[in-house]
């Protein structure tokens, strides 16, 4: 009977994200022994074994092994929750999410437990406890959530052949996925934990302690020798406030993807001034990845993801836009270029009529124009703010003027249509 | 931090003191002349008054003649462990355990000095050994109970980065000063007795614990301290005599062997030793009890402190059944059901 509320405040701390909870008995068998000594043999077999299942564990992240803690305390098995807690603190010394269950299921062999952490006692420690009791609920919710294999992020929609990676940031769950580019198509690689801002996502004022929503990526690499033990094994700032950021009014700076701590595994999923957290070993996995000035960082608050078939589709129904963008400049038809501008258009501090005006008065002076769009990238804002950040190489040539730039264009959806609301070189 | 409250002699000795008095190396003891018997009692005596030099010295001499006798070279492990040479005290109880498996106490012992050390996992380990022996042996249960505890509150330290110094083990450790404040080591009881931080006097723990970490814990502490206390609380004199009466009927069911009157003696809420089920519990009872040969189980040294229908009585008990004898000190939570005192809580060494 003592056992069982500690039982149930576990449930109730996992009941929210969709855990099957089945009838408990009361009664279950709580044995203290150990299994019975082993032959020689089979101790230097379960050594291995145990090697074995801990290099697993290294390279899977926490969350398996934590799920499976949480089984086993489901099950009454406390003995076997404990076994599989040291073993994940055994791989991850730091953990203190780990120890604070540790400490739960050490306690309620001689006493009650009424809560989660209900040990760790004083009004101090109720805050960290429930930072990680916030942990543990988006660990198992993000391991338990993994994106289907066929899935896409509705934000990749085109990578460059050289950006080898994309990462994609959900701050709901607190994870980041890794995206790998395999001709063109996403494939998932690794996902991990990460902290966001203290005070959420949607960025808006330097020091309002929130993470960015938008599409960055990454734009260099500091080295964790000149930033102390704070920001852990390394730190890879991202370029918000990037320019429709500005075009929103948005700022604040120094925005990075870094490490933790070295006296901690991980940091609560909420806690930092607005950078994305990892942990080191995280952080390190994925640095090998990362091509500054190239790495795609997606933020959403909550990642839509499209099956290939509707990404494949709506993937060629932008790349169709851009090409009609494209043959209606050459055509050297105003009105049917301007088709393709919002109203809302800014760019260099020209609005929509002052750029229109522009173009009428240069098309005039053109007798012919050829315009060349290569290496199209394309990445959908996630959000509130829905738009199409597309960057490609633009070779203009006319019979007055030639030249090359890459191009960026920021497409947002107007009456059902497809419009450009800002562009410029990059 | 920790370490300057926690006098790890103080936890040795209250560890030690059932294990010197249990005599379960009566087998051992027949097979000797009556002159190495009195050599070991002797060196009993010198423990007990804290002269360990000469315990030492009477202990070796008595092993130069018997090398391979177990009672002398246990005795010598807790010379050894209260001279605070833990390292020599492992490597007797070690080999204790490897000459004689069947035996708890060497197990009990050398978790203790592990636990002095820091060392749970050892200690719970060989806790788990000294119960996997000896199912029932309580010192066994309350000591794992108290290294469970330890763990989980370094366990916490971890976890929350808070200073170590825990309530709850605090108050666990002033359990221990109480126990020897209460003059079964002679030369030691005053000064635990004196820092101890001041308690308010509450009774026996509520029959469901409470949500707040110290409350279980800080309860049998108060209790114990109240009961040292001359002054008992008014109307208790009544109380009293009804549950010296309980207690009287618990010890001679238990002594002729009735088991249905012993079990019930305890409350329908009665908190198992190892938090193991009832049914378990009474399982496990019956089949001690129902061993053959006699039992006898007396008392001294009754204190009784009550306040409503709860009490918390504390005794030395003794107990002789065939070959084993035991002196060891007994805390009872007990509680008023219906008109009847029933034993709600049984604990060793307190």
């Amino acid at each position: 009977m003592q056992r069982l509320s500690f039982t149930g405040f576990i449930l109730a701390a996992i009941a929210t994200i969709g855990f099957v909870v089945s009838l408990l008995s009361p009664h279950a068998a709580h044995s203290l022994g150990k299994p019975p000594p082993k032959e020689a043999g089979a101790i230097v077999q379960q050594r291995t074994q145990t090697a074995a299942e801990e290099a697993a564990l290294a390279i899977s992240g926490p969350e398996p092994l934590l799920t499976k803690v949480f089984e086993s305390i489901e099950q009454n098995h406390f003995d076997r929750a404990l076994q599989q807690v040291e073993m994940l603190i055994k791989v991850y010394p730091n953990f203190r999410l780990a120890h604070l269950i540790k400490g739960d299921l050490l306690l309620a062999r001689s006493r009650q437990l009424t809560s989660f952490g209900g040990g760790g006692g004083g009004q101090a420690s109720n805050e960290k406890i429930a930072d990680l009791r916030d942990e543990a609920a988006v660990r198992l919710k993000g391991y338990r959530t993994k994106p289907a294999a066929n899935s896409v992020p509705r934000y990749l929609l085109q990578m460059l052949p050289e950006q080898k990676h994309a990462i994609v940031v959900d701050t709901q769950k607190s994870r980041l996925y890794l995206y790998q580019n395999q001709n063109g198509t996403p494939r998932f690689v690794a996902d991990y934990y990460i902290t966001q801002g203290k005070l959420g996502s949607e960025k808006a004022r330097e020091g309002d302690k929130k993470t960015p929503i938008g599409v960055y990526h990454v734009t260099s690499s500091l080295s964790p020798q000149k930033l102390g033990d704070f920001y852990g094994s390394g730190a890879f700032p991202i370029n918000y406030p990037n320019d429709w950021d500005k075009r929103q009014g948005r700022n604040g700076h120094g925005i990075w993807l870094h490490g933790t701590p070295s006296d901690t595994f991980s940091r609560p999923p909420r806690a930092s001034e607005g950078c994305v957290v990892l942990s080191n070993q995280d952080l390190d996995a994925l640095s090998k990845n990362l091509q500054i000035g190239l790495t795609p960082v997606i933020i959403s608050n909550s990642v839509e993801w499209l099956s290939l078939d509707d990404w494949q589709s709506e993937r060629s129904s932008l790349l169709k836009m851009i090409e009609g963008w494209r043959q209606d400049w050459e055509s050297r038809d105003t009105d049917r270029y301007a088709r393709h501008y919002s109203q809302k258009f800014v760019a260099d501090g020209q609005n929509y009529k002052a750029w229109i005006d522009q173009k009428r008065k240069v098309n005039a002076g053109k007798t012919w124009v050829k315009i060349a769009a290569a290496n199209i990238s394309m990445f959908r804002n996630p959000g509130k703010d829905d738009h199409v950040v597309v960057t490609f190489d633009q070779d203009y040539r006319s019979n007055n003027l030639s030249n090359q730039m890459k191009k960026r264009q920021y497409w947002i959806k107007e009456g059902g249509q497809w419009k450009i609301a800002s562009e410029g070189a990059v | 931090m920790t370490q300057t409250r926690f006098n790890p002699a103080l936890l040795a000795a209250r560890l030690l003191v059932p294990a010197i008095s249990i005599v379960f190396f009566t087998t051992f003891l027949t097979l000797a002349s009556p002159a190495r018997a009195d050599d070991l009692q002797d060196v009993s005596k010198l423990v007990k008054q804290g002269q360990f030099a000469q315990a030492l010295e009477l202990v070796d001499k008595h092993l130069i003649s018997k090398p391979k006798d177990a009672q002398g070279r246990f005795l010598k492990g807790i010379v050894l462990t209260e001279m605070n040479k833990p390292n020599e005290a492992i490597t007797i109880f070690t080999k204790l355990t490897e000459d004689y498996p069947e035996l708890p106490e060497p197990y009990n012992n050398l978790a203790v000095i592990y636990a002095q050390q820091k060392n749970y996992d050892k200690a719970r380990q060989s806790l788990e050994m000294a119960i996997r022996t000896h199912p029932s042996y309580a010192t066994a249960h309350e000591n794992l109970g108290d290294i469970y505890a330890r763990m989980a509150s370094q366990a916490y330290d971890k976890a929350l980065q808070i200073d170590s110094s825990n309530s709850s083990a605090q108050s666990k450790l002033a359990l221990i000063r109480d126990l020897m404040g209460s003059g079964a080591r002679p030369g030691k009881a005053g000064k635990p007795a004196e820092s101890r931080p001041a308690e308010p006097v509450r009774v026996a723990e509520a029959p469901k614990a409470a949500p707040a970490a110290v409350a279980p814990a800080a309860a049998p502490v108060a209790a114990a301290k109240a009961a040292e206390t001359p002054k008992a609380p008014a109307g208790a004199n009544a109380a009293s005599g009804d549950i010296t009466k309980a207690v009287d009927r618990w010890l001679s069911a238990w002594s002729r062997k009735e088991t249905k009157a012993y079990l019930a003696m305890y409350a329908s809420d009665f908190k198992t030793p190892a938090g193991e089920a009832r049914s378990a519990w009474e399982a496990e009872r019956k089949k001690r009890i129902n061993k053959p040969g006699t039992i006898n189980v007396s008392y001294e040294r009754l204190q009784i402190t009550a306040e409503g229908d709860s009490a918390t009585v504390k005794f030395r008990q003794h107990y002789k059944s065939g070959a084993l004898k035991t002196s060891s000190n007994k805390l009872l939570q007990m509680v008023k059901r219906d008109g009847v005192w029933q034993i709600q809580q049984e604990r060793v060494g307190s």
